[in-house]
C-alpha cells in the first residue's frame, strides 16, 4: 500500500493543475464571448488576446 | 488555383501574424485613447468579425477594436477627434449596422463580476468533489482500518477549506435570513453542509465508518451550478437591457453665443436654449423661443398625427421634432420632467412586483421548516431507541438533512428558467425580470396599446391607385426635399409605380406647414390642407398646384408584422382581448374592427390606462399590458406582466418585464406558450423532487442511509431535473 503515498500526492497535484488552469482561463476573460471565440478560430487573422472589455 | 499560390495561414502562421502582431503592439503602446462602444445588431459570424476590425483599424486615428461576438458589440479605442459618429458613417458603408451605446450606462459591470465569482466557486468545489468522490471510491469498495482513515483525513483536507470558500454565498444568505428571523432555502442548506462537515470531521477523528465529505462538497457543487445558472441568465437580460437604454444617448445641443456645442443631458438648467434638429427628440420640458415645426407625440399621447408648434408652445421631452429646427427654452429638466415623474410612478409598481410569490418561493417556504421538524424528530427518535447514544442518533440527522436536501429542488427553477429564457430569445423576446416565465404562464387577459404597439406607428399613404398620376408624380418630387414620415410614406408609395419624371424647381420646405416648389412658373403646395388650400380640415395631407383644386392625400397607421396571427392565436387560447389607446375615435374604431377586437376605447388618458389595469386586476383578471409609449408606462408597471417593443421608448422598456426584440407580434403568443410550458417543467420538478423526498425519507429517518446511498440519490434526481428542463418549449 506503500504506493498509496505517491499516488495520492501525484493525483492530487494533476487535478490542481487542472484548477490552476480553470483560475487562469476565468482571469484573462476567456468566458466573455464563447460565440466569438468559436468564429474566431477558424479566421485567418491573428488575434493576440482575448477581449478586455 | 495552387497551392503555391496562395500560402494560407496554415502554412506559414508565423510570417502571417509576426506582422500583424507587431503593428497591433506598435499601436497598442501609442496611447490606447478614449473608449467607445458600438452596438452592432447584424454581426452573426467570422467574416464579420474580420470586416468590422479590419475596416475600423484602416481608419486614421483608430488605435484597437476588438468585437464581442456574444453581445453584438464593438470596443473601440480611439485617439482624440474621431468621433462615434465617424465610426458608425465607416461602418454603414461597410454594409454594417451601428450605434454608438453610451460607455456609462454600461459601465455597471457588477453582476458580471457576482457570475464570474461564482463560477470560481464553483470551479473550486468542482475539482474537490471529483476528487473527494474518487477516495470515497475506495472506502465504499470495502477499506478499512488505517486506509480508511488515511482517505477520510484526506477527503476531510479538500473537503473542509473549499467549503469554506464555495459555500459562502449560502452562509451568508442564510445569515441574513435569520437575522431578519425568517427562513428561506439557504437555511437547511448551510445547516446541512455545517453538520454533515462537522459531524464527518468527528467521525474521522474517531475512526468512524462513516463520512460524508462527498455528499456535502456535491450539494455545494449542484447548487451552486443552480446559482450560476440563474445570475448568469440575470446578468444576459440585463446587460441586454442596459443596451438599449444606452441607445439613447442621454446628450442635447445647447445655444451659446448662437454656436450649438453637444453637452450631456445632466448639465442642462433651467433656462437654457437648446437647439432641436428635425429628427431628433426634445430632451426636456421647455417651451420654443424660435421656430416652428410639427412634432409628434405619439409616444406621449398615442396620437398618430403630428401636431404644429410655433413660438410659445410648450414641447415635453421625447416628443420628436420632424421638420424645422427648433430652439427651446428649458423650463424643467432632470428631476421635474413629466417623463421622470412617471418613473417614480413605475418604481412603486416595481417594488409590488417585487413581492409576487415565486414558485420557488412558495416551495422553499414549506420545505424549510419541514425538513428542521423532520430531522430533529430524526434525532429524538434514535435517541430514545438507542437509550441516550448522542453519535448515532446526530449521525442519522445528519444523513436526513443531507438526503432531503434539495439538489433537486434548488435546479428545478433555474434550470427551466434558463432553458425558457433561451428559447424566448431565440423568439425574440427578451425576459427582464426574474419571475416573468412564471407570470405569463397566468395571463387570461391581454389589454394592447395602439400607437407603436399594434401599429407601427408610421404613416402610410391610404388608396395611392386613386390619385392622379401627374399630382402624384410632381407631390412625390416635393415630397423627397422632406424628412417629415407623411412625406417619406408618399415617396415610398410612389416607388416602382413607373411616375413620369417632373422638374420641379426652388423647392423650399416650410417647417409646419409643408413643402413648395416651382412647376413652369406656377407654385406647387404640398402639405397642411389649411396652408395650400386655405381649407381648415384638421389633420388631412393636400396637394395642389396654383389656381387648380387640391388633391387629397389620405394615410393609415400601418399595422404591425403578425398582428393578425397574434388575435387567432390569443382567442384560440382564450384569452380576452382589450384595446386601450389615447388615440381619437375614429382610427381605433377602424383598427379594432379590422383585427376583430369588440372590447376597445379610445382617447384614454395615461391616468385612465393605469385605472383600467387596477380594475381588471380588481376583477381577478392576471392582465398581460402590451404597450411602448410613455402613456402606457404606468399601466405596464401595474399589470400583472407586461412586454415592450424594442422600438419603445425607454421608460417603457424599463417598466416592462419582457421586451419584444422582434418586429413581428406574433411572438407574444410564443411567450405565452414558453410561460406556461415552463410553469409546467417547473412543477414536474417539484414533484420529481417530492418523490424523491418521499422515498428517501423513509429510508433516511430509519438509518438504512449510507454516503454512498446519499450520493446516488442526490446525483440521479438532479440529472432528472436538468433533463426535464431540457423539454421546455
Amino acid at each position: 500500500m506503500e504506493v498509496l503515498s505517491y499516488l495520492i500526492p501525484i493525483s492530487l497535484i494533476l487535478g490542481g493543475v487542472g484548477l490552476a488552469a480553470f483560475f487562469w482561463t476565468l482571469k484573462s476573460n476567456q468566458y466573455d464571448d464563447p460565440d466569438g471565440d468559436s468564429a474566431r478560430i477558424l479566421r485567418t487573422d491573428y488575434d493576440d488576446e482575448p477581449a478586455q472589455d | 488555383m495552387t497551392i503555391s499560390e496562395t500560402p494560407g495561414a496554415a502554412a506559414c502562421p508565423g510570417c502571417l501574424a509576426a506582422p500583424v502582431m507587431s503593428a497591433r503592439a506598435l499601436k497598442r503602446a501609442e496611447t490606447i485613447g478614449t473608449e467607445i462602444q458600438l452596438s452592432l445588431p447584424s454581426i452573426h459570424c467570422a467574416s464579420c468579425i474580420s470586416g468590422v476590425e479590419r475596416g475600423l483599424m484602416s481608419l486614421e486615428g483608430v488605435n484597437d477594436v476588438r468585437v464581442n461576438l456574444t453581445r453584438k458589440r464593438a470596443t473601440v479605442h480611439v485617439a482624440e477627434g474621431l468621433e462615434a459618429a465617424d465610426l458608425t458613417a465607416a461602418l454603414s458603408a461597410m454594409g454594417f449596422q451601428a450605434q454608438p451605446l453610451d460607455s456609462a450606462t454600461l459601465s455597471a459591470g457588477t453582476s458580471d463580476l457576482a457570475a464570474r465569482d461564482l463560477l470560481m466557486r464553483l470551479g473550486v468545489s468542482g475539482f474537490a468533489m471529483m476528487n473527494v468522490m474518487l477516495l470515497s471510491v475506495a472506502v465504499w469498495s470495502g477499506a478499512t482500518d488505517a486506509t480508511r482513515d488515511l482517505f477520510h483525513w484526506i477527503s476531510a483536507m479538500i473537503a473542509l477549506p473549499t467549503i469554506a470558500f464555495s459555500a459562502q454565498p449560502f452562509f451568508w444568505n442564510a445569515w441574513s435570513a435569520l437575522k431578519a428571523y425568517r427562513l428561506n432555502m439557504d437555511v437547511p442548506i448551510s445547516l446541512a453542509i455545517l453538520l454533515a462537515s462537522g459531524m464527518s470531521l468527528f467521525e474521522t477523528m474517531n475512526h468512524g465508518e462513516h463520512a460524508y465529505f462527498d455528499a456535502a462538497l456535491s450539494l455545494t457543487f449542484f447548487l451552486l451550478a443552480g446559482r450560476y445558472l440563474d445570475q448568469k441568465m440575470r446578468t444576459v437580460a440585463r446587460s441586454a437591457a442596459a443596451e438599449l437604454a444606452a441607445l439613447e444617448s442621454p446628450t442635447a445641443l445647447r445655444m451659446v453665443n448662437g454656436v450649438a456645442e453637444t453637452v450631456a443631458l445632466t448639465a442642462i438648467a433651467v433656462g437654457d436654449t437648446l437647439m432641436v434638429r428635425p429628427g431628433g427628440r426634445v430632451p426636456v420640458d421647455g417651451t420654443v423661443s424660435e421656430g416652428a415645426s410639427e412634432l409628434d407625440r405619439a409616444f406621449l399621447t398615442g396620437e398618430t398625427d403630428p401636431v404644429a408648434v410655433t413660438i410659445g408652445a410648450a414641447v415635453r421631452a421625447g416628443e420628436v421634432n420632424l421638420t424645422g429646427p427648433l430652439l427651446v427654452r428649458a423650463d424643467a429638466v432632470g428631476q421635474d420632467t413629466l417623463l421622470h415623474s412617471l418613473a417614480d410612478m413605475v418604481s412603486v409598481a416595481e417594488d409590488a412586483k417585487s413581492k409576487y410569490n415565486s414558485l420557488a418561493d412558495r416551495a422553499a417556504r414549506i420545505y424549510a421548516p419541514a425538513v428542521h421538524l423532520l430531522a430533529l424528530a430524526a434525532f429524538l427518535l434514535w435517541l430514545w431507541l438507542t437509550g441516550g447514544d448522542v453519535r448515532v442518533a446526530l449521525n442519522v440527522a445528519v444523513a436526513v438533512l443531507i438526503i432531503t436536501c434539495p439538489c433537486a429542488l434548488g435546479l428545478a427553477v433555474p434550470a427551466v428558467s434558463t432553458v425558457a429564457s433561451g428559447r424566448m430569445f431565440s423568439n425574440g423576446l427578451l425576459v427582464k425580470h426574474a419571475t416573468a416565465l412564471e407570470r405569463l404562464a397566468e395571463v387570461d387577459e391581454v389589454i394592447f396599446d395602439k400607437t407603436g404597439t399594434l401599429t407601427k406607428g408610421t404613416p402610410e399613404l391610404l388608396d395611392p391607385d386613386t390619385i392622379p398620376e401627374q399630382a402624384f408624380a410632381i407631390a412625390t418630387a416635393l415630397a423627397d426635399a422632406s424628412s417629415h414620415p407623411r412625406s417619406a410614406s408618399i415617396v415610398a408609395a410612389a416607388r416602382g409605380r413607373g411616375l413620369p419624371d417632373v422638374a420641379v424647381s426652388d423647392i423650399v420646405e416650410h417647417p409646419g406647414l409643408g413643402v413648395q416648389g416651382k412647376l413652369n412658373g406656377k407654385v406647387v403646395r404640398l402639405g397642411r390642407a389649411v396652408w395650400v388650400s386655405g381649407n381648415d380640415e384638421s389633420g388631412a395631407t393636400q396637394f395642389a398646384i396654383e389656381g387648380t383644386a387640391p388633391v387629397s392625400f389620405a394615410f393609415v397607421d400601418t399595422l404591425r408584422e403578425g398582428a393578425h396571427d397574434l388575435m387567432d392565436a390569443l382567442r384560440k387560447r382564450g384569452v380576452s382581448i382589450m384595446l386601450l389607446s389615447g388615440d381619437a375615435q375614429e382610427p381605433v374604431r377602424r383598427l379594432a374592427n379590422d383585427l376583430g377586437i369588440e372590447n376597445w376605447r379610445a382617447g384614454v388618458l395615461p391616468t385612465e390606462k393605469a385605472a383600467v389595469l387596477e380594475e381588471r386586476q380588481a376583477a381577478g383578471k392576471r392582465v398581460l399590458m402590451v404597450g411602448d409609449g410613455l402613456n402606457d408606462t404606468a399601466a405596464l408597471a401595474l399589470a400583472h406582466v407586461s412586454i415592450a417593443p424594442a422600438s419603445a421608448l425607454a421608460a417603457a422598456r424599463v417598466a416592462a418585464d419582457v421586451v419584444l426584440v422582434s418586429p413581428d407580434l406574433s411572438h407574444i403568443s410564443d411567450a405565452l406558450r414558453i410561460g406556461r410550458s415552463a410553469r409546467g417543467r417547473i412543477l414536474e420538478n417539484f414533484a420529481v423532487a417530492a418523490l424523491y423526498n418521499s422515498i428517501a425519507v423513509p429510508i433516511a429517518v430509519f438509518g438504512f442511509a449510507t454516503p454512498l446511498a446519499a450520493a446516488i440519490a442526490m446525483s440521479t434526481s438532479s440529472i432528472v431535473v436538468s433533463l426535464n428542463a431540457l423539454r421546455t418549449r
